[in-house]
């Protein structure tokens, strides 16, 4: 049976930005958990 | 004899008639003059407003078939479009143009990034309401993707007969941001909140991080969203390369010799799917009016996150940096920093809105790769 247009845009709604939403947060602490792994070291100082 | 001479500058005068006898091939011409001054003269998009004007009068001269079966843009758009290769090409040019450290120095702004999608659902509803059917509405919902490229594949994959009202929507209100945006940002925000100072820690990225992040978002965002892939994949190779430092002259290539040529190609053929038939019609007219509506509302729910955040954060977050949660890079961060900086000579938002713009742009094709993956769990795409 074919989906009607309400049930359909609601869906999209819902799951899209959902998962729009859920897809960036999980990527915003990967970053924030590559960050903390490979945190940008000091360049030594150079002596002389 | 006499009548040979005849047929002969019958041949020469049989364009003139056919444009005369249509009217709308008359009215995209002066369309496609249109969309040339706007390029040329108003400095609108012109990369792309001038191959789609100009396009747009080709296709349109009578008996020229320039789109029929073996002309020159029908050639073209087989190759370019119809495959879906040249937005995905134009992706690759746009991640090795693309600094992603704004981001990856504060990723929370990428939330933001997220909240300027939320016009593609709401738009894809109204679309709904409208009439059109199910992907048509899913075509016009991704004007609010704010991204022309992610635009272009959605439309040519899943709705091809509105291609060229889309793709002119698409880069239309893209150049119309500065104009579009702060009526909107004003009208939501109080003085108080404009006038918000951010601090800004310039927290340094290393290398190996800003390597990794096309990888991890690629395999990540891949395996969420497995149909919208060659959209994230492109942009992510482009942007890999440019981290990588490894392979400058591909980087080079990809921003600017195959991003020019694919460019040129694509907004050739973009220009060419505008003939008066296919877009003198109704229709067109309601999806400039959604793609307007689209990115008026990518705005306003980017600037009611930012509202949010500044609750939750007691007061620091200037909300708006939300406005720039949409994928016109970097066109809306700079917006935001001359509206802040309007309402507190101290405000300096750039580089946050950096990050929100940014992650607006990773958030319109992340957008596009989930609506297509739920389309296909849903089995209304294969």
């Amino acid at each position: 049976m074919e989906m009607d247009n309400t049930t359909f845009g609601l869906t999209m709604l819902i799951c899209g930005m959902g998962g729009t939403l859920l897809t960036l947060w999980i990527m915003s602490l990967v970053m924030t958990a590559l960050g903390r792994l490979f945190p940008e070291k000091a360049e030594p100082k150079k002596e002389g | 004899m006499l009548e040979a001479i005849l047929n002969g500058l019958g041949g020469l005068v049989a364009g003139f008639q056919a444009l005369a006898l249509d009217w709308r091939s008359i009215i995209m011409i002066v369309i496609g003059c249109i969309l040339l001054f706007l390029g040329i003269k108003k400095d609108c998009e012109p990369l792309l407003l001038v191959p789609i004007g100009f396009g747009c009068i080709l296709v349109n001269i009578p008996l020229s078939d320039l789109m029929a079966k073996e002309g020159f843009l029908r050639v073209i758009y087989d190759a370019g479009v119809d495959t879906e290769l040249f937005p995905l090409l134009i992706f690759i040019g746009i991640g090795a143009m693309t600094d992603f450290g704004p981001v990856l120095a504060q990723p929370s702004t990428f939330l933001l990034g997220a909240a300027g999608q939320f016009g593609i659902f709401l738009t894809l509803l109204m679309a709904l309401f409208f009439g059109f059917t199910k992907l048509e509405a899913v075509s016009i919902g991704i004007i609010g993707a704010c991204d022309g490229p992610t635009a272009i594949y959605v439309t040519s994959k899943y709705a091809p007969h509105l291609l060229g009202a889309v793709s002119v929507a698409a880069y239309s209100y893209m150049a119309l941001v500065p104009v579009i945006q702060p009526p909107i940002m004003r009208a939501m925000t109080t003085q108080a909140e404009r006038a918000t100072v951010m601090k800004y820690k310039a927290r340094p990225v290393s290398k190996t991080t800003k390597i990794l992040f096309p990888l991890v978002i690629t395999i990540l965002g891949g395996l969420i969203a497995p149909k919208g892939l060659p959209l994230l994949g492109s942009i992510m190779l482009g942007n890999l390369m440019r981290e990588s430092g490894v392979v400058s002259r591909l980087t080079k290539a990809s921003e600017n010799e195959i991003a020019n040529v694919v460019t040129l190609f694509l907004g050739l053929c973009i220009g060419a799917t505008m003939s008066g038939a296919a877009f003198l019609r109704p229709q067109t007219l309601i999806v400039l009016g959604l793609g307007f509506v689209a990115i008026c509302l990518d705005t306003v729910c980017g600037i009611l996150f930012a509202k949010g955040m500044r609750v939750l954060s007691g007061g620091k977050i200037n909300p708006l940096i939300g406005a720039a949660g949409i994928s016109a890079f970097p066109m809306a961060a700079r917006v935001v920093q001359r509206e802040g900086i309007k309402y507190n000579k101290k405000s300096y938002l750039l580089m946050h809105a950096m990050g929100a713009n940014a992650g607006g742009q990773v958030g319109s094709v992340i957008a596009a790769a989930v609506m297509l993956s739920v389309l296909a769990g849903m089995g209304i795409i294969s």
